[in-house]
C-alpha cells in the first residue's frame, strides 16, 4: 500500500496537479498508512472510520488549478456541475464545503467521490486503490479548468465578466506552461512486428503525456498491424502502457477487446474508414474549452450539444462533433469516423481530440499538438474580446 | 410505501393454506429486500435441516423490481443450502421477480410439506395449490412449455426428485438459481413448480428523479467496454470473458491441474456466435440483454458453464458444451457443480471423458441412475467417499467457478470467505483484478485485498437486496443506485448508508453460518492451490493467504476463528448469541 501511496503522490506532482510535498495520501487495509506525516492526518483518519473506503487523497491543487477551482467553488451556490464529458459521465457533480471538518467531509463524501474545500484543497477517495482518488482529483482539476475558461467566454459574450473573473483569467493564463514548439520525433513506421507495435504505442503514449496533451494521463491510442488493432486498455495511463495494450483481432475471432479502451469501436472505424494505421486520442484542454464555446444562445438543442448538435462547427478546419463516451446511441463512434476524412483531426464536444497517422504516430502527435496550439491561440484571441 | 408493496405471502404446503404478512416499514428500510429481507425471515430457522418442513424456501424481490430502474428484473431465492449446510441464496433473472411485484407482493415464503406433489399458482394475490402428480419426472423444458402462459415460473426437474445435492431451480425455462442445491428444497416440500402472474403497477415515489438517475446509469453503461462494448457481454454474452481467462492463463483445466486449455479457440464466445448465430435476450427491465439464444433456439451457455464443460473437462467440442448446458438445465442441475464433480470423477477414476460420456454421466446424475446417486452428492462427498478428499475443488463443499484462484488473489480470498461456499459473485473481484473497474489492481498480490474484498461483499449484499444485476456495477456504483433507490422508495439515503446496510446483511450471514458450526476451518481453499503451480503462475503462498484472511477477519469484526463477536454485532444493530436460531 505504501508503494501505491508514494506512486500517486509522485504522479500528482508530475502531472502538475499538486506542488511537490503537497499531496497527502492515506491507505487502509488492516492498518492505516500515510505517505507522510501531517497535521491533517488526525482529521482525515476520521474519514476512514466514517466511510467504507480504502484510500484517500488530500491536497491543495497546484496553480493555475487552485485559483480556478477556488473561484468556481466560492461562486457556486451548491455543488459544481461542469458540463464536460468526464464530469457528466463519471462525476455527475462536485460537492463544495467550506471547512476542513471530518463531519462535513463525510457528509459530502457519502454520496460523491470527492469534495472541494476552497482555500484548503480537494479530498477524494477510493475503495480498491488510491488510483481512484487520483482519477477523481485529476478530473476535478480538468473539469474546473474547462468550466472556468468556457464560462469566461460565455460571460464575455453576455457582457457580464466581473473584474475578479478577469483577474483570475489573467492569473491563470500567466501560469500556463507553454506548448512545445516542435513535435517530438517518434519511431518511424510502418511497424513489422508485435513487439515493434507495442514499443511504438508505448512511446507515443508517454510523449503525449509529456507534451501535456491529455488530462493527467488519460486518453487512448491504437495501431493497426495486419488485421489486429493494438489498443490501450480501458483506464490505462498513457505514460504506463507496458502490459496495458490489448491486441484485438478485427476478424471477430476473439473478445479480447472487452478490456480495451471504451473507444475501441471509434478507433476501429477510423482505421477501417481511412486506411491509416495510427490513432491518437487526447484531452488537450483548450480544444475541449473551445468545443464548448458556441454563440447560438437560442439554439433549440442547447442542452443537447454533447449528443446531437445540429450545426456544422469548426475551429479552423478542424470539425467539432457531438458524441458521448462509448457505443451508446449517441456514442462518438457514430460521429468521429465520418468527420475525419481529409481533416487534421476531430474535436469531440466537451471531451477531446482524435488525430491519425498513416504509418506511425509522428503525424498523429504533431496534429494533436497543432490542434491544441491553434485552439489556445484562438481562445486567447476570443478572450481579448 | 413506494417501491415495496408491504406484503409478504406465506404458504404452508402441509395444510395448503396461505396468509399475508405486512412487515413494518422499518423492517423494509433495515433490510431493503431481496436477500437482505429474505435473510431476516430465514435467520430464526437457520439451524433446521434442509429437509425440515418448517425451514422456509424464500422468494424475495427488491424495491427496484418492476420499476423503470435499470437492470431491476432480478430477485433472490434463499434457504439453507443442502449442498453446504451454509446459507444458500441465488440471485436469478427472468420475469418471476417482476411478476411477484406486479402481484402486489414483495416475497413468498414456502414452508411445510405437501402430502402429494403439487404446484403453486398465484394470480395477483390469489393462491391456488394444485396437485401435480402427473408432472413427476418431467424436465424443466417441458414444464416451461406447459406453464409459460402462467407468468413467471420457478420449477425443478428430475434432479431434485433424485436427491441431487446441487439441484437447481429453473426460472422461465432458462434462468438458473443454480448454486447450493436450492432445488432440493422444492423436493423436500413436494413442490414441482411455482407460477406468479401480476397485473398491478409498482408505485414509484419520484418518477422524474428516477428518470434522471436512470440516465446517469445508462451513460455509464454505454461507456463500458465490458457491458455495451463491441466485445462486451451485451453482444457476446458472459462468454465474452472466455478469451480473457485464456489470455491470462487462469482458465481452470483438467480439474484445476492446469490453467491453460489448448482447445480454447474452438469453444470461445466468437465460436459460439459463428456456430449458433445468437440473438440478444435477457431479464425483464434490462437493456444490456446479456443472455444469448441461438437462431435455432439453442440457449448459449454462460461463461462458467462454457469454461467448465470445455477446459475443466478437456473437451473442445462446442456441441458437447451446448448439449451439457441444455441437459443440466432440463434436468435441473447447477452446471458449475455438475461439471466440477465430473472433473473430480475424471481425475480420481483416470477416465478421459469424451463428449457422449459427459452427457451420459449427466443423465445418470439427473435421473439417479448408475453412478448418479454417488456423483449427485457433489465432488466433496464423492471424493471423500473415494478416499481422495483433496481432489474436490470446493469450498464449504461447493465447487469452484471458472476463475483459477492462483491467477487472481482477491478471488482466492473471496472464494474462501464467501458465506455460500466457493462463489465468484460474493465479492466479484474480477471487476478490478481482470476487467480494470473501477481501476485495475494487481491480481497476483494479496496487498490491500482483505479490505477490498470486505467492502465488495457488502456492496454485493446491497445489490442482491435491491435487487439489481451485478453486471451493471462493472460500470456504475452505489453513487448512482442510491439515487435510484431514493427516487423509487422515497427513502433518502447515500451510497455509504447502503454499504452499511450491506455490512449488516453480510455479517448476519456469517452469524447464520457460525450457528451451524462454520468457522475459519471452512474459510479455506483446497490444498492443491497452495501446493501446485498454475500454468503461468506459482502456487499461492499459504502464509500470505492466512495473513490476509486474518486481516479480513479483523476488518470484518470477526474473532481470529472467523466467528462473530457480540461487540461488532451490536455495532450493526444485531444480537449475537451462539445458541441462537431454531
Amino acid at each position: 500500500m505504501k508503494q501505491l501511496l508514494d506512486k500517486y503522490a509522485r504522479k500528482l506532482v508530475a502531472a502538475g496537479l499538486a506542488d511537490e510535498g503537497a499531496p497527502l495520501l492515506g491507505g487502509l487495509d488492516v492498518e492505516l498508512l500515510w505517505n507522510r506525516s501531517d497535521r491533517a492526518c488526525a482529521e482525515l483518519e476520521k474519514l476512514f472510520q466514517g466511510l467504507a473506503i480504502n484510500s484517500l487523497i488530500f491536497a491543495q491543487p497546484a496553480e493555475p488549478y487552485r485559483s480556478l477551482i477556488d473561484y468556481i467553488a466560492l461562486h457556486a451556490a451548491g455543488p459544481i456541475r461542469p458540463s464536460d464529458s468526464e464530469t457528466r459521465t463519471f462525476m455527475h457533480e462536485i460537492p463544495v464545503i467550506h471547512a476542513f471538518e471530518a463531519e462535513k467531509m463525510i457528509t459530502a463524501l457519502k454520496n460523491r467521490k470527492s469534495v472541494i474545500i476552497p482555500g484548503q484543497g480537494i479530498v477524494a477517495w477510493g475503495t480498491v486503490s488510491p488510483e481512484q482518488a487520483f482519477v477523481s482529483f485529476s478530473s476535478i482539476c480538468f473539469a474546473c479548468f474547462v468550466k472556468f475558461f468556457a464560462d469566461y467566454l460565455t460571460h464575455l459574450r453576455a457582457g457580464r465578466v466581473s473584474e475578479e473573473e478577469q483577474r483570475v483569467l489573467r492569473h491563470a493564463v500567466a501560469r500556463l506552461a507553454p506548448l512545445p514548439q516542435e513535435p517530438p520525433s517518434l519511431m518511424a513506421g510502418p511497424f513489422a512486428s508485435d513487439a515493434q507495435v507495442r514499443q511504438a504505442v508505448t512511446e507515443a503514449g508517454r510523449l503525449t503525456v509529456e507534451y501535456g496533451l491529455v488530462d493527467s494521463f488519460f486518453g487512448n491510442i491504437s495501431y493497426r498491424f495486419e488485421n489486429i488493432l493494438y489498443i490501450s486498455q480501458t483506464g490505462s495511463s498513457l505514460d504506463e502502457l507496458e502490459g496495458c495494450i490489448d491486441p484485438c483481432p478485427l476478424d471477430g475471432s476473439s473478445c479480447t477487446a472487452i478490456t480495451a479502451s471504451s473507444e475501441f469501436v471509434a478507433h476501429r472505424e477510423l482505421v477501417l474508414c481511412t486506411g491509416m494505421k495510427a490513432v491518437l486520442h487526447g484531452h488537450p484542454r483548450f480544444a475541449v474549452v473551445l468545443s464548448m464555446d458556441c454563440d447560438r444562445r437560442h439554439c433549440g438543442a442547447r442542452k443537447a450539444c454533447h449528443t446531437r448538435c445540429p450545426e456544422k462547427r469548426l475551429v479552423g478546419d478542424v470539425p467539432i462533433v457531438s458524441g458521448e463516451v462509448g457505443t451508446g446511441p449517441y456514442g462518438l463512434c457514430h460521429t468521429v469516423p465520418a468527420a475525419m476524412a481529409g481533416r487534421q483531426g476531430v474535436i469531440v464536444y466537451g471531451h477531446g481530440v482524435f488525430t491519425m497517422g498513416r504509418q506511425d504516430f509522428n503525424e498523429a502527435l504533431a496534429n494533436l499538438l497543432a490542434v491544441e496550439r491553434m485552439c489556445r491561440e484562438e481562445y486567447l484571441r476570443r478572450a481579448e474580446g | 410505501m413506494d417501491g415495496w408493496s408491504g406484503s409478504i405471502l406465506h404458504i404452508d404446503l402441509s395444510t395448503w393454506t396461505y396468509r399475508l404478512e405486512h412487515p413494518a416499514p422499518a423492517t423494509y428500510r433495515a433490510w431493503i429486500g431481496g436477500k437482505g429481507l429474505a435473510g431476516f425471515f430465514l435467520y430464526p430457522h437457520i439451524k433446521r435441516p434442509w429437509n425440515d418442513p418448517a425451514l422456509p424456501l424464500i422468494f424475495m424481490a427488491g424495491p427496484l423490481v418492476g420499476t423503470a430502474s435499470p437492470t431491476s428484473g432480478r430477485m433472490s431465492i434463499m434457504s439453507r443450502s443442502p449442498l453446504t449446510g451454509a446459507v444458500g441464496d441465488a440471485s436469478v433473472g427472468g420475469s418471476l421477480g417482476t411478476q411477484i411485484k406486479r402481484a402486489g407482493l414483495d416475497g413468498i415464503l414456502v414452508t411445510g410439506r405437501s402430502d402429494r406433489l403439487c404446484g403453486i399458482e398465484i394470480v395477483d394475490r390469489r393462491v391456488m395449490i394444485r396437485a401435480a402428480d402427473s408432472l413427476r419426472g418431467m424436465g424443466t423444458d417441458a414444464l416451461h412449455a406447459r406453464l409459460k402462459g402462467n407468468g413467471g415460473l420457478a420449477c425443478v426437474g428430475p434432479a431434485a426428485e433424485a436427491g441431487v445435492l446441487f439441484a437447481s431451480i429453473m426460472v422461465d425455462g432458462s434462468y438458473a438459481a443454480g448454486r447450493g442445491g436450492l432445488g432440493l428444497l422444492f423436493a423436500a416440500k413436494n413442490l414441482k413448480y411455482l407460477t406468479v402472474k401480476g397485473s398491478g403497477r409498482v408505485p414509484v415515489r419520484d418518477p422524474r428523479e428516477l428518470k434522471k438517475a436512470r440516465e446517469d446509469v445508462f451513460r455509464l453503461v454505454a461507456a463500458s467496454p465490458v457491458l455495451l462494448g463491441e466485445h462486451g457481454i451485451a453482444n457476446y454474452g458472459t462468454g465474452a470473458l472466455y478469451d480473457l481467462m485464456d489470455s491470462r492463463q487462469m482458465m481452470p483445466t483438467a480439474n484445476f491441474r492446469r490453467t491453460r486449455f489448448n482447445g480454447a479457440g474452438a469453444v470461445n464466445a466468437a465460436a459460439f456466435r459463428r456456430h449458433y448465430l445468437p440473438r440478444r435476450t435477457g431479464c425483464k427491465g434490462c437493456h444490456i440483454l446479456c443472455k444469448k439464444v441461438g437462431r435455432d433456439g439453442t440457449p448459449i451457455p454462460e461463461f462458467e458453464t462454457m469454461s467448465h464443460f470445455s477446459a475443466l473437462l478437456e473437451n473442445d467440442r462446442i456441441e458437447t458444451v451446448t448439449q451439457a448446458n441444455a441437459l443440466c438445465n432440463d434436468l435441473g442441475m447447477d452446471t458449475i457443480s455438475a461439471a466440477a464433480t465430473l472433473a473430480c470423477y475424471a481425475e480420481i477414476s483416470g477416465e478421459r471423458l469424451a463428449g457422449p460420456r459427459i452427457l451420459a454421466l449427466l443423465e445418470e446424475i439427473g435421473r439417479g441412475r448408475g453412478l448418479g446417486p454417488e456423483l449427485g452428492q457433489g465432488s466433496f462427498r464423492y471424493a471423500k467417499a473415494r478416499g481422495r478428499p483433496e481432489l474436490s475443488m470446493s469450498v464449504k463443499g461447493q465447487e469452484l467457478p471458472a476463475y483459477d484462484p492462483r491467477g487472481a488473489y482477491g478471488m482466492a480470498l473471496g472464494y474462501a470467505t464467501s458465506t455460500r461456499g466457493a462463489c465468484h459473485l460474493r465479492a466479484y473481484p474480477i471487476s478490478h483484478e481482470i476487467l480494470r473497474k473501477p481501476v485495475a489492481t494487481d491480481r497476483l498480490s494479496f496487498a490491500g485485498k482483505a479490505r477490498i474484498i470486505k467492502i465488495a461483499e457488502d456492496l454485493n449484499a446491497v445489490v442482491d437486496s435491491l435487487t439489481s444485476c451485478k453486471f451493471v456495477f462493472f460500470a456504475s456504483s452505489l453513487e448512482e443506485y442510491a439515487r435510484v433507490y431514493a427516487a423509487v422508495t422515497g427513502v433518502e439515503t447515500t451510497a455509504q448508508d447502503l454499504l452499511l446496510t450491506g455490512e449488516r446483511i453480510y455479517y448476519r450471514e456469517r452469524m447464520m453460518n457460525a450457528l451451524n458450526g462454520f468457522s475459519s476451518a471452512e474459510d479455506d481453499l483446497p490444498a492443491r492451490f497452495f501446493a501446485e503451480a498454475a500454468s503461468s503462475t506459482g502456487a499461492l503462498s499459504r502464509e500470505e493467504f492466512l495473513v490476509t484472511r486474518a486481516g479480513y477477519y479483523r476488518i470484518r469484526g470477526l474473532d481470529p476463528r472467523g466467528m462473530p463477536t457480540r461487540e461488532k454485532a451490536a455495532e450493526l444493530g444485531l444480537v449475537w448469541e451462539e445458541q441462537g436460531g431454531s
